[in-house]
């Protein structure tokens, strides 16, 4: 099979738009004869589902939650990127663009990275329309500000709950089409496989979370906006219900994964304090704007830090990144935090750690300025560390956040299966080897609310649907099959919890296939991977029924599938002899250790197609065609 | 740290509840309470024992999932905060803690500390919006909306819809819930033109749910993870008088 990404011809600033006009309508009449399954509320999820609902196609939509609104982008602080230059600081669509594809170091597509910057505007006018209540300033227009990756100011924000302001804003739209009858909404259902008939999507099959029976629903189209695969290292910024289940199991069934080794590790989180900790906090990114990071320059060194002096501080990322300084891109600063605290000098108890200080903002601005813009993040750090960040530095340490590899779309976002769509986190598509930051709340809007609503139209019109039923084969065998994975599941009756094996796999990630990699590390991975995989398959220890509310075996799907995704990972990081973005090869460094990229060899998208548990799967290669920009090393300094 | 455990136990909707007694040993003071409910449960699995049931998610205090009632007051004896953003630290070692779930008419349990909640979504769906479709609005800067005002219609909109409110209510009303929503929106030039509708059809839809009605002891106020203030109630009624007016 070779990987067409349907990436238009013709200049970079018309693509978008002539594939536009040669997209084929569906006649407003006929939509209504049309039946799209949503699988995931977050931002893309809820974007596409009210979108699509109001251009008046038939939609169902799931989540896993009780309610839309808990969906993981509710989390998203910092804010949402777009090139409006109402700061009038020379931004352009051109500037967005050519940032996202250096920030992501050169392995995403020009066209899909250019789209997103010209949709992104529409994003905010639409968000504003709805009521967000984006920071203004005392004149009364929007306000922005600045973060890592960019020179500019174009990131629109509320306060430090960004992602959940725009989230209640996708939320309000379709709570108005559940209202309208054009979206049948079904809460508290985990998707637990694709219905693939005559090689095209045409359903899914849940698991009720209540009552623990499987359902199975039919559409002409589905779409995964399912979000990232974060929790396959256990210890992350993602939710604790956040998985990869929707998008693994469609792996299984034919759609490929791209760059699953792309995973992002975000510099700027709440270290961790024990052993008991769930899950790790995230703390905006927009921190970095005001707040400057050093460790001590000497090795070991307990003082309190109010006590260091000036001169015995190494501000590093100031000092070797002059330009941008505490701005440059994630990938970058984790690895520079990792780097000094490899070197001996990181702070706080465990010594994993760097500080980020605030004492010169609040000098320069007052205490109440700080307040005013970044409170709640002071607050939530207060709350969980017990110490006063206004008063003493904050300590902060790279986590795992976010995930920018995920399954293989077109520039249409259809995945290798006809008729099955991936939405935000969950695809591979605009963020390439690093995502920057305000970025996320952008692809997954833009996606939902101006990108499919057009592409799916293309899709639909194009094909003839046969009518399917339930009890055909296709829809009973697969409810069958999960029927047998969950007895199998039960039946074993080991002695080790899920999360047990689930904290083994994230230390077994972290440590191999965490922020810095190297070959032998990764062979090892795989191989205890597979050795963990096969106990957990004959120890595991699934209490409670099969037919009940059981969230050990929720977690028991889920836990089995990071199994397989782990290993995935971990191929895919051995296979890129590069060093690129958030993917880190010791190997591929250069002399100041900066990722040195492979553009002769490595300039693709990995996509790889399942061959089956334990099997090497098959790698497929997207080229990818740089016209527009020139590929350089990155430089931030 | 150890304490002991009493939490109320439930099959399903259908089934009587109890509260059962459990022992919570070797728990740290920078844990999250739900952190040792996980310690529980997994001693509980360890015993091939069913664990306690609970809702959560983000762990950040935001998704709004975990609502609970921890020793008599939802989210627990602290001050604007949800259950997964209150620590061990804020206990007595020893201490007898009790959990049980948000009890109200209209969030029957589902099981154990799990309640169901969709009554709120369907108050949203009757009016919680702005009815405008993707595409052909006006540009962002189009209509200026002072700071003041748009910073009062962000404390409204932090809601994160956990209940909270309706378990601190003796009335079980979602009198502070609606009202948070309807001053976002009727404080925003956006949300003018639905204004009479909106808080009719969501105040009716809080009535039909079987909420009880709000008699102003703002418990609500004082519970409110987010701490969003009752004068947000106020500003509803005059919105409700104003519709009833015309």
């Amino acid at each position: 099979m070779i990987l067409d990404s349907k990436i238009p011809d013709g200049p970079l600033e018309k693509k978008w738009d002539t594939h536009r006009f040669n997209l084929k309508l569906v006649n407003p009449s006929n939509k209504r004869k049309y039946h799209i399954i949503v699988v995931g509320t977050g931002l893309a999820g809820s974007s596409a589902a009210a979108s699509l609902a109001e251009l008046g196609y038939r939609v169902t939509s799931f989540c896993y939650h009780e309610s839309p609104r808990r969906a993981h982008s509710i989390a998203a602080q910092g804010g949402i990127n777009a090139p409006k230059n109402y700061p009038n600081d020379n931004d352009s669509v051109w500037r967005l663009f050519y940032d996202t594809i250096k920030g992501g170091d050169f392995r995403a597509r020009e066209a899909n990275v250019y789209r997103l910057a010209q949709v992104s505007g529409s994003i905010i006018d639409q968000c504003v329309a709805q009521g967000v209540p984006f920071a203004r300033e005392y004149g009364g227009l929007l306000d922005n500000r600045s973060f890592g990756g960019a020179q500019v100011s174009r990131t629109f924000y509320a306060r430090g709950q960004t992602g959940q302001q725009l989230l209640l804003g996708a939320y309000s739209a379709l709570s108005r089409q559940i209202h309208k009858g054009q979206v049948k909404f079904y809460d508290r259902r985990d998707m637990m496989d694709l219905v693939v008939v005559d090689g095209q999507a045409r359903g899914v099959v849940v698991r009720n979370m209540v009552n623990g029976e499987l359902e199975t629903y039919i559409g002409d189209a589905v779409i995964l906006a399912t979000g990232g695969y974060g929790n396959v290292f256990y210890l992350s910024t993602n939710a604790k219900q956040s998985n990869a289940t929707a998008i693994w199991r469609a792996h299984k069934k034919g759609a490929f994964f791209a760059n699953p080794c792309f995973t992002q590790i975000h510099p700027t989180c709440i270290p961790l304090a024990s052993e008991h900790q769930s899950k790790l906090t995230l703390m905006s990114e927009s921190l970095r704007n005001d707040g400057r990071i050093w460790v001590p320059k000497q090795k070991g060194d307990k003082r309190n830090p109010n006590d260091i002096p000036m001169e015995e501080r190494d501000y590093y990322l100031e000092r070797l990144y002059p330009s941008f300084g505490n701005l440059v891109p994630r990938d970058v600063a984790s690895r520079r935090a990792k780097e000094v605290c490899d070197q001996g000098r990181g702070v706080g108890p465990t010594g994993l750690a760097v500080y980020l200080d605030f004492a010169d903002a609040i000098q320069r601005n007052g205490k109440a300025w700080v307040e005013e813009k970044y409170g709640n993040l002071f607050d939530m750090y207060q709350r969980i560390t017990g110490e006063n960040a206004y008063q003493t530095p904050m300590r902060i340490y790279p986590a795992v956040h976010y995930t920018m590899g995920g399954l293989w779309v077109d520039y249409n976002l259809m995945s290798t299966i006809p008729g099955m769509f991936v939405l935000g986190e969950a695809n591979f598509s605009d963020h390439g080897a690093n995502r920057l930051g305000a970025s996320a709340l952008m692809q997954g809007l833009a996606d939902g609310y101006f990108v499919i609503p057009y592409t799916i139209g293309d899709y639909l019109a194009a094909h003839k649907f046969k009518p399917v039923k339930e009890d055909q084969k296709e829809f009973t065998e697969a409810k069958k099959a999960i029927t047998d994975k969950t007895e199998r599941l039960m039946a074993i009756r080991g002695n080790r919890t899920v999360d047990d094996f689930h904290k083994e796999l994230g230390k077994i990630m972290w440590e191999y296939v965490g922020m810095a990699r190297n070959e032998k590390g990764l062979k090892k991975a795989m191989t205890m991977i597979a050795d963990l995989r096969k106990q957990f398959w004959s120890d595991v220890k699934v209490p409670g029924k099969a037919n009940d509310l059981n969230p050990e075996l929720e977690k028991a799907h889920r836990v089995a599938d990071f199994m397989e995704l782990g290993e995935a990972i971990a191929r895919d990081a051995l296979h890129r002899e590069e060093s690129c973005g958030c993917h880190l090869r010791e190997e591929h460094q250069t002399e100041e250790n900066e990722a040195k990229r492979n553009d002769k060899k490595f300039a693709y998208v990995a996509a790889w197609e399942f061959n089956g548990v334990g099997k090497a799967p098959k790698l497929h290669k997207e080229e990818l065609k740089f016209e527009n920009v020139h590929l350089a090393q990155r430089s931030y300094k | 740290m150890n304490f002991t455990l009493k939490a109320w136990r439930q099959k399903d909707k259908n089934s009587e509840g109890q509260f059962a007694t459990y022992t919570a040993t070797n728990i740290t003071p920078d844990m999250s309470f739900l952190e040792m409910l996980d310690a529980v449960n997994h001693d509980l699995v360890e015993k091939n024992q069913e664990p306690i049931a609970f809702d959560h998610d983000c762990r950040e205090g935001i998704c709004g999932s975990c609502g609970m009632f921890i020793k008599g007051r939802a989210h627990g004896p602290q001050k604007g905060g949800a259950a997964c953003q209150l620590h061990m630290r804020s206990f007595v070692d020893g201490d007898l803690i009790t959990v049980e779930p948000f009890r109200a008419k209209a969030f029957p349990v589902i099981k154990d500390l799990i309640v169901d909640r969709t009554a709120f979504d369907r108050i949203m769906q009757a009016g919680g919006f702005v009815s405008v479709n993707t595409g052909g609005v006006p540009d962002a800067n189009a209509i200026p909306v002072p700071k003041t005002i748009a910073d009062e219609a962000f404390n409204a909109a932090a809601c994160i819809g956990c209940g909270a409110c309706v378990a601190a209510c003796k009335n079980a009303s979602a009198t502070l819930f609606v009202a948070a929503k309807v001053s976002q929106l009727a404080l925003l030039p956006q949300g003018q033109a639905e204004r009479q509708q909106r808080v009719e059809a969501m105040l009716a839809q809080m009535d039909k749910e079987g909420f009880g009605s709000c008699s102003n002891t703002y418990a609500c106020e004082a519970e409110c993870p987010k701490e969003i203030s009752v004068t947000n109630i106020a500003r509803m009624n005059r919105e409700y008088l104003k519709a009833a007016l015309g």
